[in-house]
């Protein structure tokens, strides 16, 4: 596993250049540019499981859904950010791409440290230290659950019918 | 209740809400433009099976890459308007009508207190003209489209006091990067801002300009409540005052923060690269060359922003290694820019001008920038690579320095070339 570090307002350019984003939406042909301006190892390297750490502000900019669809379908198992921009955020929950807003697990990571996070708890471990994070509404788990928005809607419409 | 409280509240059908809590909203229009085809796209067989929510959601505006600049490109806009004409939507402008945000203000589909959801993130511009307004991904508006309902977390306020009346030659636009520049690109996070004191003075393209860039400070929706100045811009575009109930936040409401601005000590701004936050003074970088201006753009595109630039360049002559494109922000606003001169003077200074859309804010055509160059441009966003190579520089400012500066060459504070 390896853990990617960046740093604060890291934006949707970075994370997938705009000149993209209308003509690569499946994330065959999101992978080359994933975060190209910010990290050209990055798509070449990155690998199931792997993790994001970052600053502030984390995918702030434009609504595209690429870079949470790009990050998703790589394997990044979490990005733990000191904060996120919101449409970011709720791009992620509608993915099920896990988010984690904790400065402090951000400040204690120094390269090296072994990485555990156990979302059910809402636990993570930096190196010999445990943080916390709070667990989202029902009403989010809900999307969560059923695998991200849109099989969340499926099957509600199921159900209406 | 702030303003997000009880707009929140009414279209949940609760009599309060309150920060953090959850709600589901039937929005009144839904907007989608290029990735239109995109969003269809992942929900083919739901659409043949349930069809859309309402026929008076969806809101289609064709305009980031306009008119198309490759064959995918052509051929998306094809997919589009087969969709348009298979299931008959209402709302749809094609190619050449405007940019997305203007043509939904233009076209009076964004009204006071009205929620609009916008797979844009500067769908948050409505609020201008006191509508609550928020950007959302692609994957939310398809769900969108067939169920016509989404949640939203009831956000935390930021009231905003303005005080006294901008200077000549200081625009909303520098007001808007001062502000951003004092609270940080991550200063309104998940917030709504409301804009409260004297306003009366900002016209309503200056409050799009405002509400336009809230979320570039990270807020959920800004907003400016309803006066005359609202009004008389909607009955100018053929509202009646009883289409629409304004809501105002009130008097005893909680913020999160309360910020206070002097309108009379802005001065003109810069944004440097690559944060929208990287925020100077704009004769603090005065010996900074540009190879590019670009006045225009939602944030910059409207009539009065032309107006300010076409005065300004009146009479002479765009400096020799500077290109000026510009940006009309709609079609209506390029027809009134031509019969009052304004087009005609622009272009006589030296300025090319470009079909109404987005092409060279994201860098998708016209006006793409190559390594080592320099942009001074009226846009909202100044990140790395945004507008072409990732070895080129933005730098945003209102319109009138960014006239001034293509007539000097390298970035100038617009007093000091004003009569």
């Amino acid at each position: 596993m390896t853990v990617w570090k960046y740093g604060d307002d890291i934006n949707t350019d970075m994370l997938f250049p705009g000149k993209y984003t209308y003509t690569c939406s499946t994330p065959e042909e999101i992978k080359p540019h994933l975060l190209e301006d910010l990290d050209a190892s990055f798509a070449e390297n990155v690998k199931e499981g792997d993790i994001i750490f970052a600053g502030k502000n984390f995918g702030c900019g434009s609504s595209r859904e690429q870079p949470v669809v790009g990050l998703k379908s790589v394997g990044i198992k979490a990005v733990i950010a000191k904060s996120f921009a919101r449409i970011f955020y709720r791009a992620a929950i509608n993915q099920g791409l896990l988010l984690i807003e904790s400065a402090e697990a951000v400040n204690a990571y120094s390269k090296g440290d072994k990485v555990i996070i156990d979302a059910d708890k809402g636990i993570i471990i930096v190196g010999d230290e445990t943080f916390h994070f709070p667990q989202l509404p029902p009403e989010i788990i809900a999307i969560q659950q059923a695998g991200g928005l849109l099989p969340y809607v499926r099957k509600t419409l199921k159900k209406q019918k | 209740m702030t303003f997000a409280e009880k707009v929140l509240a009414s279209y949940a059908g609760e009599k309060e809400t309150a920060p953090g809590q959850i709600v589901t909203v039937h929005p009144d229009h839904l907007l989608t433009h290029d990735n239109t085809a995109a969003i269809i796209q992942k929900i083919p067989d739901e659409l043949q099976q349930y069809g859309i929510a309402s026929l008076d959601l969806p809101v289609i505006v064709i305009d980031h890459v306009v008119p198309a600049a490759s064959e995918k490109t052509a051929l998306n806009h094809k997919n589009i308007r087969e969709f348009v004409n298979k299931h008959d939507i209402k709302h749809f402008y094609d190619v050449g009508e405007g940019i997305c945000h203007q043509v939904v203000v233009e076209k009076g589909l964004a009204l006071p207190g009205k929620i609009l959801l916008g797979s844009d993130s500067h769908t948050c511009s409505y609020g201008g003209v006191g509508a609550f307004s928020s950007g959302i991904d692609r994957t939310e508006a398809a769900a969108l489209m067939l169920t016509g309902q989404t949640w939203l977390k009831v956000p935390q306020s930021i009231k905003i006091t303005l005080e006294n009346t901008l200077p000549a030659g200081v625009s909303a636009k520098d007001l808007i990067l001062h502000i951003i520049g004092d609270i940080s690109a991550s200063g309104a996070t998940y917030c709504s801002v409301e804009y409260h004191g004297s306003v009366d003075k900002l016209s309503v393209d200056d409050r799009f300009t405002i509400a336009n860039m809230g979320v570039e400070m990270g807020a959920k929706n800004s907003v400016f409540f309803v006066d005359d100045v609202t009004n008389r811009y909607l009955s100018s575009i053929g509202i009646k005052e009883n289409a629409y109930s304004p809501v105002y936040a009130d008097e005893d409401a909680t913020y999160d923060q309360k910020l206070n601005y002097d309108l009379s000590k802005v001065v003109p701004m810069i944004a440097k690269p690559h944060t929208v936050d990287n925020t100077t003074t704009a004769q603090s970088v005065q010996d900074i060359d540009i190879q590019q201006c670009l006045i225009g753009t939602c944030t910059n595109g409207r009539l009065s922003d032309l107006n300010v630039a076409a005065d300004i360049v009146k009479g002479k002559t765009v400096d020799a290694n500077v290109r000026l494109l510009i940006l009309p922000a709609s079609r209506t606003i390029l027809k009134e820019a031509l019969n009052r001169g304004i087009i005609q003077t622009l272009v006589d200074a030296g300025a090319m001008i470009l079909p109404p859309g987005c092409g060279p804010c994201l860098g998708a055509h016209q006006g793409v920038l190559s390594p080592g160059e320099r942009c001074l441009s009226t846009a909202n966003r100044n990140f790395k690579g945004r507008m072409g190579s990732k070895d080129a520089e933005i730098y945003l400012a209102s319109p009138a320095t960014v006239a001034a500066s293509a007539l000097m060459g390298h970035i100038t504070d617009p007093r000091e070339v004003m009569n």
